[in-house]
């Protein structure tokens, strides 16, 4: 129970949290007070000067900024007095002096706290007959931002938003009185992950979106909250619709997840969705290749097919980009109706499903809010994981100490206090070093000493080993009071896994090889393959060494995403049968002899589990594109064209279903999510012990010497299928570079710009980085440039152009 | 009793006050020597106390207090406040050219009494002659051995930084002066907290103006009760007056207060020009509401007294303004200067200043409405509720209020005039 004042707001006592801001105060107990410049989630600057209130004090009644003012045992507070009135009204004047009032053609209009506080508390009209101030009308500030400073009331909100929130200072004021404006820096855009967010934080329509722009009226949206599925990290978003399209996604405020923040790919992506591209009715690859077909003829001979093999010579990869449903529906098809145990949900580049699913003590993304120290042994957070890396800022602008473990430089290395960078492939070496306080690492041991620690534990790039992520694991939880959060970053990967879409997991966090839940649920399956199943990395090498046949992709691109493309494309062109549930044509789904059509996020509705083990809503908010079909419901079709009831035509079925069968579920029924949660989703399970703990424990990784090591990060805007396809944000799409130590640089030898090869087939300019250890190359992973490089741990560069 | 401390110097030997060698031979340093050798640093903040000195630089805050308020943490920093830019005020420009060592054996005095050893001096852009001058006294002060390492072998050191404005009105303002400084817009800073716990680099830091440290040396060397004892009890001191405008003895005049403004026009300043009639007088620089003769003549020239008639000394420039002057004018003069100069972070000084600066320009332009006098009143009035002294605030500093000064002093005292300027409506229709 927090400490509580008492205050007095018009002649009414209140006792409230101690510690607030007045303005947070009053508008706990009711009393709203006008603003701008206030927002919750950022430091308070006093700028606008609308939320002026008298305040009692040694000389009588003064009036000072709600925003600012820390509320106190026995303050006094008028809101409604005579000179707040008229000083609200005065400034609500002033604002309006130089404002366009171009409201019936401003994004804004309807949804604007400008307009909606002057219809409250503002002069009913002007009495300005001067010329108003005159800027030009939008400029760019980025390649998704434009900026109206015609509008803008230098409320403070954006730049606060990049500069503390974000990390990214690239908007700031210039010139001053009365021609103050926001501005960019000379030849530097507002070119960050995050800049969205000041959209929305915008209280008039000063900034705005390139790809919202005259979309729509507010008053026309449709309004449906969901999470995101960029990551695994869900931020809320209430996804808006006009006219049957998804045109805006806002962040909602889950201060157990996101707070409110997105990144620009949660906040852009969805344009992805009614890409022109997408695959609206079954493909069946004909004589002259693909040719459109019936759903009943497509899953005809689908069934029909995958009756003809033996369980065992089928397998299925995919499924992170579903919904908990949809991966349960696949994991119950596979098992019970197919008969084979070959599933995985991840590529062969995450981590051991064990340890991803049920790793103990598993922390929440809140839990960093009260760590004394972070550490990150894992990918770049700002790329992989934005909205996390913002949760990490915020935790270490609150005191909190940040260890940072990686091949290379990344967005977080600015903030920690420690940074430890080893050789791509030297990761074990170092790990050792490090947890027993070596020569150079005491710092970053002593800080770990210091708890409450959350570990972030993930793989630093997709050519290193997963087992350092399970030894760094492992030392995390050597620590007295720690916890741990894995960083697998696909979707709905967590959710998959927890729904058995793993060669060793049963669907609730179950080991394979707990035969007592084996038969618990073989009895209401009733037919279940015991024993392991094949990874991806072991059916794509069956599939081509011809001991598997046929391979069921859903929305899943190996050949892209593996770490060896090269073996994805020969499994698949060797495999005798391939249906594909997808929503484009991939450079995997395009060996498939049958596409069917694959409603998307956005299109399905379900739950989805976040990387915190945290099981929200995920609701459609737009028809399926064409005959796109949710994943349940084209495998329960399916399933009765091969003899079986999956009783999965019906998502609210399912998700009961798995609140039955899937120990870590229990109780997560439709009814649970909507009406005893508060919104913001449940971490599971939600009482009683996790069925499977897993343990990690130091591990040895063997140290990989060759003369360059490759670390492959992911980029945030890659060349996957979605980015390409959303307008917005796929310009942004990184080029292939190569970042090189300069000693390294000048034994090729080549320069800045110089172009080398690499593998003698991936070409790419070179950028020098001292961040880079000696003996390094990093390549970021899936970019125009990058595609079919296979993720070995050493590497063949040679200068093709220039040095010498 | 002594009734000049800052000038002496200066006028007995105009050609080479601003030397280290001059203001050795006429007794400098003495008061570090003394402060260093023979006071204990609390012993040398107890005296400033006892002085009753008030600062300087406008505001009129007893300087021992500000002192007292000090935070513990280290580092601590002396800020010295010489961005003089209050239209009207030229004594601090003076006091830099002309003796500059009398600054420095202030600063250096005051750094050993509040245990501070680095002290930042801010020096308005445009005074690039005082900036050269003050740098050359820290360097001969250096080399002499009184400043930097281990001062007078007394084991104090202090190292002193001149940072050059970029010409903004605003960083005369304590915090927007720190920010400044810091690297950051000049734009004032919220408080709480105040610079004395959380000032430059968030570290502890007294800002004082020039004149006040420069009075330093004298207290020091002479004691606060000495200096408490000239002028009246709660104004003591010398204080440097810039008298301008439509006078005939321009210039700084060292003072001691709690003379007569008739006095101090007629007497100190000789009289108006040409023999012309008192209009007004600005008492305390651009952002003091005016004295009209009726009223103020035979008031007195004291920190409170002018605060009660509800103006204020500030930090020195009276401008006087004799019956040729258009007073709408003058205002609007002043008033554009403080739009021009608003920082522009809060809305009603940032949007008012150039609403009451473009309503005054009209009715000097002929196309003034009856209406607009109620209107220069009201939006003044959303800038500072009550129009009353000090002033109340809607903003975050107190510039958008002092342009409100002007307006309300010309409605004030001469409404008729104004009324005079606007357009005959019978004589347009006629």
């Amino acid at each position: 129970m927090p400490d509580t004042v008492s205050i007095n707001i018009n002649g009414v006592a209140h006792d409230v949290e101690a510690g607030q801001r007045l303005i947070v105060a009053a508008e706990s107990v009711g009393e709203v007070i006008p603003r701008f410049c206030h927002h919750d989630k950022l430091e308070p600057v006093g700028k606008c000067r609308m939320c002026l209130v008298e305040v009692e004090g040694p000389r009588g009644k003064v009036l000072m900024p709600s925003c600012t003012l820390l509320v106190s045992d026995g303050m006094v507070v008028d809101t409604e007095s005579a000179v707040v009135k008229k000083a609200q009204e005065g400034v609500l004047e002033f604002l309006l002096i130089n404002h366009p009032l171009d409201c019936p053609i401003c994004d804004k209009g309807g949804e604007c706290p400008l307009q909606d506080q002057t219809m409250q508390w503002g002069p009913g009209e002007s009495r300005f007959v001067e010329a108003k101030r005159n800027f030009e009308k939008p400029i760019p500030v980025s390649d998704v931002v434009l900026l109206d400073r015609e509008r803008c009331v230098l409320c403070d909100r954006c730049v606060r938003a990049a500069d503390d929130i974000a990390g990214d200072p690239l908007l700031t004021f210039i010139d001053r009185g009365n021609h103050v404006q926001i501005q960019t820096f000379p030849n530097e855009p507002f070119s960050s992950y995050f800049s969205g967010n000041t959209v929305q934080l915008c209280p008039v329509g000063a900034l705005t979106s390139v790809d919202y722009r005259f979309k729509a009226r507010p008053w026309d949206l449709g309004h449906t909250r969901s999470v995101s599925f960029v990551d695994t990290v869900h931020s809320s978003v209430d996804a808006q619709t006009s006219r049957g399209k998804l045109v805006r996604v806002y962040g909602i405020e889950n201060d157990r997840v996101n707070e409110g923040w997105l990144s620009d790919k949660d906040r852009f992506i969805f344009s992805a969705v009614h890409s022109p591209d997408r695959v609206t009715a079954p493909l069946v690859r004909g004589d002259d290749g693909f040719e459109e077909a019936s759903w009943s003829d497509a899953m005809a001979l689908v069934a029909s097919r995958l009756g003809g093999y033996l369980g065992g010579e089928v397998g299925a990869i995919g499924g992170a980009n579903n919904t908990n449903e949809e991966a349960y529906t696949l994991a119950k098809f596979m098992r019970s109706v197919v008969g084979s145990s070959n599933l995985d949900a991840q590529l062969g580049d995450g981590l051991n499903p064990h340890l991803a699913a049920t790793v103990t003590p598993r922390a929440t993304i809140d839990d960093l809010d009260r760590a004394a120290t972070i550490f990150v042994w894992g990918p770049d957070l700002k790329e992989t994981l934005p909205v996390l890396y913002l949760r990490v800022r915020k935790a270490v602008r609150n005191g909190a100490t940040l260890v940072v473990a990686s091949p290379a430089g990344t967005g977080l290395d600015a903030i920690a206090a420690h940074v430890v960078r080893y050789r791509a492939g030297s990761g074990s070496d170092v790990l050792r070093k490090f947890a027993s306080g070596d020569k150079g690492y005491e710092g970053a041991r002593e800080a770990l000493d210091a708890g409450p620690v959350v570990g972030l534990v993930g793989r630093s790039s997709l050519a290193e080993d997963p087992m350092m992520a399970e030894a760094a694991a492992g030392v995390v939880r050597s620590l007295p009071d720690s916890k741990l959060l894995t960083l697998l970053t696909r979707a709905n990967i967590y959710g998959a896994l927890d729904m058995g879409l793993a060669p060793n997991l049963l669907p609730g966090r179950v080991s394979t090889a707990d035969d007592e839940h084996a038969e618990m649920l073989e009895d209401a399956w009733g037919h279940l393959p015991r024993g392991t199943g094949r990874s991806t990395t072991q059916m794509l090498e069956d599939l081509a060494s011809g001991a598997m046949r046929a391979m069921v992709l859903v929305g899943a691109d190996p050949v892209r995403d593996c770490p060896d493309p090269g073996l994805a494309q020969r499994a698949l062109e060797a495999a005798e049968f391939v249906v594909a549930f997808d929503a484009f044509v991939t450079d995997s789904s395009i060996h498939a002899d049958v596409i069917l059509p694959a409603a998307v996020w956005g299109e399905v509705s379900g739950t989805a589990t976040n990387l915190e083990g945290r099981v929200q809503e995920v609701n459609a908010s737009v028809r399926p594109a064409g005959q796109a079909r949710s994943l349940n419901a084209a495998l329960d079709d399916i399933a009765h064209l091969m003899g079986v009831d999956l009783r999965a035509a019906k998502v609210a079925d399912v998700t009961r279903e798995i609140a039955a069968v899937a120990p870590a579920y229990a109780g997560i029924t439709p009814d649970h999510l909507t009406f005893e949660s508060d919104g913001d989703g449940v971490i599971v399970p939600l009482e009683g012990e996790q069925p499977l703990k897993f343990i990690p424990v130091e591990v040895s990784v063997p140290v990989v010497t060759s003369r360059l090591t490759l670390h492959f990060p992911d980029a945030l805007y890659d060349d996957g299928v979605w980015n390409r396809n959303a307008p917005t944000i796929a310009g942004l799409a990184r080029q292939a570079e190569a970042r090189l130590h300069p000693r390294d640089a000048s034994m090729l030898p080549v320069h800045e710009g110089d172009i080398v090869s690499i593998e003698e087939r991936f070409v790419m300019p070179v950028t020098l980085d001292d961040t880079v250890p000696v003996g390094s190359i990093v390549v970021p992973r899936n970019v125009v440039g990058t595609k079919g490089l296979t993720a070995s741990t050493s590497v063949k560069v040679e200068a093709v152009e220039g040095g010498a | 009793m002594t009734d000049r401390i800052l000038t002496v110097r200066m006028e007995a030997h105009p050609s080479d006050s601003h030397t280290i060698d001059r203001y050795v031979k006429t007794g400098g340093y003495k008061a570090l020597r003394k402060a260093l050798k023979k006071m204990k640093p609390e012993a040398v903040a107890a005296e400033v106390n006892a002085s009753n000195i008030r600062g300087r630089g406008g505001a009129g805050f007893p300087m021992g207090v500000k002192w007292g308020f000090l935070g513990a943490a280290e580092p601590r920093y002396l800020v010295v406040n010489c961005d003089e830019s209050e239209p009207g005020t030229f004594n601090d420009r003076q006091l830099v050219e002309r003796d500059p060592h009398q600054l420095l054996e202030g600063i250096a005095i005051s750094s050993y009494a509040l245990g501070i050893s680095r002290a930042f001096i801010y020096v308005r852009g445009e005074y690039a002659r005082g900036a050269r001058r003050l740098q050359r006294a820290i360097d001969e002060a250096k080399e002499a051995g009184y400043l930097g390492e281990d001062i007078l072998s007394s084991g104090f050191s202090l190292d002193v930084t001149i940072h050059l404005g970029g010409g903004a009105y605003i960083c005369g303002e304590e915090t927007a002066l720190l920010n400044s400084l810091e690297g950051r817009r000049g734009e004032p800073r919220l408080k709480p907290p105040f610079p004395a716990i959380a000032g430059l680099y968030a570290k502890p830091t007294i800002v004082n103006n020039v004149e006040s440290i420069s009075n330093v040396p004298w207290i020091t060397l002479n004691g606060g009760l000495a200096y408490a004892d000239i002028g009246p009890d709660r104004s003591a001191g010398t204080k440097m007056l810039s008298i301008s405008g439509h006078i005939n003895k321009p210039g700084n005049h060292e003072i001691v207060m709690g003379m007569t403004w008739r006095e101090l026009i007629y007497d100190i300043g000789g009289g108006i020009r040409d023999g012309n009639e008192l209009k007004a007088w600005i008492p305390g620089g651009a952002s003091s509401p005016w004295f009209v003769p009726d009223k103020h003549l035979d008031t007195r020239v004291e920190l409170d007294e002018v605060g009660a008639n509800g103006s204020m000394i500030g930090a020195g420039a009276v401008v006087v303004m004799d019956e040729t002057t258009n007073v709408v004018a003058a205002a609007h003069s002043i008033v554009r200067f403080f739009a021009h100069e608003s920082c522009g972070q809060c809305t009603p000084c940032r949007e008012g200043t150039s609403w009451m600066e473009d309503i005054l320009a009209r009715i000097m332009d002929g196309r003034g409405r009856p209406e607009d006098i109620d209107l220069l009143m009201d939006v003044s009035d959303n800038i500072s509720p009550g129009l009353s002294w000090p002033p109340a605030m809607t903003t975050i500093c107190p510039l958008g209020p002092s342009a409100t000064a002007p307006v309300a002093s010309i409605v004030r005292y001469f409404r008729d005039e104004i009324e005079a300027m606007m357009p005959n409506k019978e004589a347009a229709n006629a």
